[in-house]
């Protein structure tokens, strides 16, 4: 039991303080708090900024890091709303679109987007691993790339009115359970499952942790980095699906300050930016810490960028706790440590 | 041939190149507008960019040390606010004191950082994505967001003096601004500071490599609190010289900006792993941005492709300088198994 406790240490605290802010948010508002439509309204806004922290997180995990989740999620979402504003109302005889029709062109554009979205992946991929550009610099420039085209593409306006099949991705319920929860919930299983049971998760935590000794041990580190690439641009593309369809528009800014919340989250989670460690389950319960604040501190009529600058307190809090703890093992360790 | 020699080789290739990139596209832009080529334009694109260039040259000393900060454009926000709140509220507030209230601000923004990197041993990166959020969200808690634009006639004619005067053909009087003075004056400072003190030496040295240098007996905590509130007090100087650009004050308008400053600063070669980068290769970084973004202005291309090209450019430029570097290490390789031979 204690061994689990502490191998489990960050899952611990952070449930606790999951448990800690949920018993404070229901204490100080009891009666709105606690009421299904505040719980539905964050089972909503959890997904699309929960995919995009799992695309952050497996750059994180390799030692490197995403900038361009945003732009990627904003760029192939652009192109997705395109398709359906387009051929959706463009071909339609006087009595609408039929609705087969209409689910042809759902599908081509989901379809559409998370290629985009893959290509967009391949290509940073292609930087950092046969390039040899570091993580940050490569997807800095990609990230400028491809804000650039979706403002070329839509010139800073807002695309908006899909067909309402396709805004039920991100608004509809399935047994009062959002559907978009549900897409998020298999993504961090999924990813959880790759992490903790197939090789490929095994080869990225090895390459966080050592990236000289992974290479040395035969393991094929550019096609490896090119793999996580390409699982965050699609991460970025399924995030991007809900996000439009949640909105029902799609537009060049969307979006623009998660970006540092997906890092900030992913270290909350307890996964190290030097990469090599962190945990599917850590992150899932940050963000669901992160956002029963938000939304306790809405209902409280707290500005949101009080609750900005809490993330941050939060963050530098959750810190300073991992290093005291840090030091009291090594202390202790350190006792019956001969002397160097 | 020691790998020093040759570091400081790729690095002198790599400011050439930025050079010659540079070059070619002032002649590509004198060929189709020959504005840019003037003098005015030139002056202009100084007086216009003298505020982005004070902010790389306090990051390029931050990269050298071996951190990074990228709360620098919300300490410049909050220095830049408060001060513009006394200059708003207090028409006959000192100018000196009025100008030393953003700098002072900064400095000790930028120790605070220091401190939390120093004493929770936690990535720079991390702590400074922290306090970006904790300064600019408790400052546009406090501010509501509010735009300030009135401010004394001397915060306005400050703005407008010439260190040299010049009049062009029309008749219009031009010159070379008192913004770019201080931030040439800012350059020198550095360039001293870096290269001919023993503080510039130790920033190097523990960049390159911390342990060896606290081995040394070198005293971090110092040099850290010197190098985060050096960029603290930069950005502050930096924040006076926007209000003084653009004569309002939105809590948003530095915002975003730090992406863009870190990338020059890395154009022109500094590394992100601390103890490699010159002067020199940030004011070329600087220097590409500055002549792109005018450019595609004077090019009359339209705004909405101007994220685009430096999007492009900066992939190629740092794509160009990571083979490079494949390449020179390659070339390593092959002559320490010719000297085996030799041997």
């Amino acid at each position: 039991m204690k061994a689990f406790f502490q191998r489990q240490r960050d899952i611990v605290t952070l449930s606790i303080v999951l448990i800690s802010v949920f018993i404070l948010m229901t204490s100080l508002i009891p009666d709105k708090f606690l009421k299904v439509a505040n719980l539905q309204s964050m089972a909503f806004q959890i997904p699309e900024l929960g995919i995009l922290a799992l695309a952050m997180m497996i750059t994180l995990l390799t030692g490197g890091i995403n900038l361009s989740i945003i732009t990627s999620a904003n760029l192939s979402g652009i192109v997705a709303a395109l398709i359906m504003t387009k051929l959706v109302n463009s071909g339609a005889p006087a009595g609408g679109t039929p609705s087969g029709a209409i689910f042809l062109t759902i599908l081509l554009a989901i379809i559409a987007c998370i290629a985009l979205s893959l290509i967009l992946g391949f290509l940073n991929g292609i930087l950092i691993a046969h390039v040899g550009v570091s993580p940050i610099l490569a997807t800095l420039g990609t990230m400028t790339l491809f804000g650039g085209l979706s403002i070329v593409i839509t010139k800073g306006y807002v695309i908006s009115s899909f067909p309402k099949e396709f805004v039920f991705i991100g608004n509809g319920t399935v047994l009062g359970i959002p559907l978009a929860i549900i897409i998020f919930a298999l993504c961090a299983f999924a990813m959880s499952a790759l992490l903790n049971r197939k090789p490929f998760g095994l080869c990225i935590y090895m390459l966080g942790s050592n990236p000289v000794a992974t290479e040395f041990s035969g393991i094929n580190v550019k096609s490896l980095l090119i793999k996580t690439y390409l699982l965050s641009g699609l991460l970025a593309g399924i995030a991007s699906i809900i996000m439009i369809s949640r909105f029902n528009s799609a537009n060049a800014g969307y979006g623009a300050s998660y970006l540092l919340v997906t890092v900030l989250l992913g270290v909350l989670g307890g996964v190290n930016p030097a990469g090599g460690f962190g945990k599917v389950s850590g992150l899932v319960l940050a963000i669901i810490i992160l956002q029963i604040i938000s939304s306790g501190l809405n209902l409280l009529k707290v500005s949101t960028f009080v609750t900005l600058s809490l993330w941050g307190m939060i963050l530098i809090l959750v810190m300073a706790v991992n290093n005291l703890l840090l030091r009291r093992k090594k202390g202790r360790k350190s006792l019956h440590a001969p002397v160097a | 041939m020691t790998s020093k020699d040759l570091g400081r080789k790729a690095f002198s290739r790599n400011e050439l190149y930025l050079f010659l990139v540079i070059f070619v596209m002032s002649l590509v832009l004198f060929f189709f507008n020959r504005d840019f080529a003037t003098f005015e334009n030139l002056f202009d694109i100084l007086r216009s960019y003298s505020f982005m260039g004070i902010m790389a040259v306090g990051v390029l000393v931050v990269l050298l040390s071996g951190g990074i900060d990228i709360s620098f454009t919300a300490i410049a926000t909050v220095a830049q606010y408060i001060m513009a709140i006394f200059l708003a509220r207090y028409k006959g507030f000192s100018p000196a004191l009025a100008l030393a209230i953003p700098l002072v601000i900064g400095t000790a923004l930028g120790a605070v950082n220091a401190l939390i990197i120093y004493y929770l041993r936690a990535p720079a990166i991390i702590v400074t994505i922290a306090t970006l959020n904790l300064f600019y969200g408790v400052l546009v808690f406090l501010s509501g967001g509010k735009w300030i634009y009135s401010f004394p006639a001397w915060f306005r004619n400050f703005a407008k003096i010439n260190v040299v005067h010049f009049i062009n053909r029309e008749g219009i009087l031009y010159g070379f601004s008192i913004l770019t003075a201080i931030w040439a004056g800012i350059v020198i400072f550095s360039l001293v500071l870096l290269n001919y003190t023993t503080l510039g030496r130790k920033i190097y040295a523990m960049g390159s490599n911390i342990e060896a240098a606290k081995r040394v007996g070198i005293n971090i905590f110092g040099l850290q609190l010197f190098v985060y509130s050096f960029m603290g007090f930069l950005s502050g100087l930096a924040s006076i010289i926007q209000a003084l650009l653009a004569q309002t004050v939105a809590p948003n308008a530095i915002m975003g900006r730090e992406l863009d400053v870190i990338a020059a600063v890395v154009l022109g070669g500094a590394s992100l792993f601390g103890g490699e980068g010159t002067l020199l290769g940030t004011l070329l970084g600087v220097a590409l941005i500055a002549v792109m973004g005018n450019g595609l202005t004077l090019m009359r291309v339209s705004a909405y492709w101007h994220s685009v090209a430096i999007g492009l450019i900066i992939i190629s430029s740092v794509s160009i300088t990571a083979l490079q570097r494949k390449m020179a290490s390659r070339k390593t390789v092959a002559v320490n198994i010719d000297e085996r031979i030799i041997q």
